[in-house]
């Protein structure tokens, strides 16, 4: 079972007008591994993420989540895997007019229509709590609450729907080195306890040694590398070499060793 | 085996048991959560080892069932447990929500902080007018630093770009009032008193009046959408670390736009409803231009034009002041926004027809009637 990837994606092609973005890109996700993916600026980072989550309509290749072709579903496949994934985006991307409380629950309220209120109530509350906000955070509204706290109540929501696959994007940018540490044990946490793949973006050094299982780099318009920052050290592509070996790399490795 | 959620009451040697089976999960769950509530006598033990899959939703009503009844769970898979471990850590005692208050109650509350809020937006309004007076104040002291580029734009929004719209709607509503002024008037058989009626009432009343509720609908919301979103966006406080006063950059610009342009746009539009009145009398009543120009200037005084003119710039002052105030009253999230900008044009329509009442009694007390 776990060797079939959960996420597999075949010559992606991504272009805006006359910039290529993604050219021929391959890439996969494996049951039960952290993924992180890394690049510079601008090397379509989010714009892979929006095109496997189907946001963004790739111009050529083929994406296959759960073993079925994304572009071959049909609406009613669409939201069924849909459902089947939670993300939490780069902001939070609350919704800043209902509670954190009302927040997790708008996707159960979606698709599970029988559940009663108090049990709703109950659930958001849990939920809210395993992402390490506290049980009287729940009435508040996402403008009453701190950067770590808005990210803390997006994975809540990210998770109502106890999904199999989560998609992070850059989860711990904008938070302090001790919030962004406690987030990182929190996805570690919550991967082992509820068994999720996750993908993830990220910049942040140290999420990458602490909590990911592999590491792709894209660069050049296609993922040029992926597996253990080890693996990944052994190479000798310039961009890899500064990144993993310039000033913060070797912080993060020392704080890791 | 059915995968809906479901579960059987047994007695085994004095212990209550519920057995589940099916998949205890939140898309299976079924009514197993009311029927688990309304449970009597309550379980001492659940066996769970006929569930083929529990999400944290199950878990969670097994944990419940040992909070609140004690009971012992059974045959649980390791990542069951898990689960189970993981919403019992989650389950945070604390009270979410408030107790349900008395409908009465309620309502009183709400006319109080109604009024509350009536009240303080009238007070807040005039602490900005007087912060605005303020700024106007070391303007003049320092004319360099009036904002001209800002004041000028502004003109040309507030002003120029609403000649059009004003035109139309004055030009429009100038016939309708001459021509529902004619019907009545021919009863009589003083349908000439129609160039009466046009004259008069679009000079004191209507040209500025209907200027200034298209103004603030116009211009009193955009400034409290541009000054709202300026808020969310964090633009107002890095004005302020810049060192630029929001008062003097965003605020005095546009309710100078406002108060200088209103009389200009109350009299534009007020030459239109007279032409669209003359077109009507010429037209409909056979009245020649000529006529009625000669007829005007007998029937309508000078003072008419006075008293319009000079309410004006009072309107145009408030529309002004209503949007910036509300605009800078943004804070939270984009909701307000909007809440904020009809606010800003409710609030100027309803205080520009007050003031225009106490206008209509102060003009006559003073003769100019």
């Amino acid at each position: 079972m776990s060797d079939d990837p959960i996420i597999s994606v075949r010559g992606l092609r991504n272009c805006f007008g006359e910039h290529v973005v993604h050219d021929n890109l391959d890439i996969d996700v494996r049951e039960g591994e952290i993924l992180g993916v890394v690049g510079g600026s601008g090397t379509g980072k989010s714009v892979l993420l929006r095109s496997i989550i189907g946001l963004q309509e790739p111009s050529e290749g083929e994406i296959s989540i759960f073993g079925e072709r994304m572009d071959c579903a049909t609406a009613e496949e669409n939201l069924d895997l849909r459902r089947r994934w939670g993300v939490l985006f780069q902001n939070g991307a609350l919704f800043s007019t209902l509670t954190v409380a009302e927040n997790v629950q708008v996707p159960i309220r979606e698709f599970y229509k029988n559940i009663d209120e108090k049990l709703l109530c109950e659930i958001a509350t849990f939920k809210i709590v395993m992402s390490g906000l506290k049980a009287e955070d729940a009435p508040k509204y996402p403008s009453e609450l701190s950067g770590g706290m808005r990210k803390r109540a997006a994975l809540a929501r990210s998770l109502a729907l106890d999904p199999v696959l989560l998609f992070l994007d850059e989860p711990t940018a904008g938070l302090d080195p001790i919030g962004a540490a406690a987030f990182d044990n929190l996805i570690l946490e919550l991967k082992e306890a509820l068994g999720l793949t996750i993908f993830l973006i990220t910049h942040d050094l140290d999420t990458l040694h602490t909590i990911c299982d592999r590491v792709a780099v894209l660069a050049d318009r296609k993922v040029i590398a992926n597996g253990s920052i080890e693996e990944l050290l052994a190479l000798d592509h310039p961009w890899i070499q500064e990144y993993f070996n310039g000033p913060r790399g070797r912080a993060a490795l020392a704080a890791k060793g | 085996m059915s995968l809906e959620a479901d579960f059987t009451e047994l007695d085994e040697g004095g212990e209550r048991v519920v057995r589940f089976s099916g998949r205890l999960t939140i898309a299976r769950l079924g009514d197993v959560p009311q029927r688990l509530d309304a449970l009597d006598p309550q379980p001492t033990r659940a066996d769970v080892s006929a569930v083929d899959r529990v999400d944290t939703v199950g878990a969670w009503i097994l944990h419940k069932l040992t909070r609140d009844y004690g009971a012992e769970i059974v045959g649980a898979s390791d990542y069951a447990q898990r689960l189970i471990r993981q919403v019992t850590i989650a389950d945070d005692p604390a009270k979410t929500h408030h107790d349900d208050e008395s409908h009465l109650r309620r309502i009183l509350q709400n006319v109080g902080e109604a009024t509350i809020e009536a009240l303080s937006s009238l007070k807040g309004l005039l602490a900005f007018f007087g912060g605005l007076l303020i700024a106007a104040g070391t303007i003049m002291r320092h004319p360099n630093r009036l904002r001209l580029n800002a004041v000028v734009q502004r003109f040309e929004t507030v002003g120029v770009s609403a000649l059009g719209i004003v035109g139309l709607m004055s030009f429009l509503i100038g016939i309708v009032i001459a021509q529902q002024g004619a019907v009545q008037l021919r009863q009589f058989g003083a349908e000439v008193f129609t160039i009466n009626l046009v004259g008069r009432i679009t000079t004191r009343e209507l040209g500025v009046l209907m200027t200034a509720i298209m103004v603030a609908g116009r211009s009193g919301s955009a400034f409290a959408a541009q000054i709202g979103s300026m808020k969310l966006a964090e633009e107002v406080d890095a004005m302020r670390t810049i060192g630029v006063p929001p008062m003097e950059a965003l605020i005095l610009p546009r309710v100078l736009a406002t108060t200088l342009l209103m009389p200009l746009l109350g009299f534009y539009s007020t030459v239109l409803m007279i032409i669209g009145g003359g077109l009507l009398c010429w037209v409909g009543l056979g009245i020649p231009p000529e006529t009625f120009v000669l007829r005007l200037r007998e029937v309508v005084p000078m003072t008419d034009l006075w008293v319009g003119l000079l309410k004006a710039p009072v309107f145009g002052m408030i529309i002004g002041l209503a949007g910036c105030y509300q605009g800078m009253q943004v804070r939270g999230n984009n909701e307000e926004v909007g809440q904020r900008t009809t606010a800003a044009v409710v609030q100027a329509i309803f205080l520009v027809i007050v003031l225009d009442a106490f206008f209509a009694v102060f003009f006559s007390s003073v003769g100019w009637d």
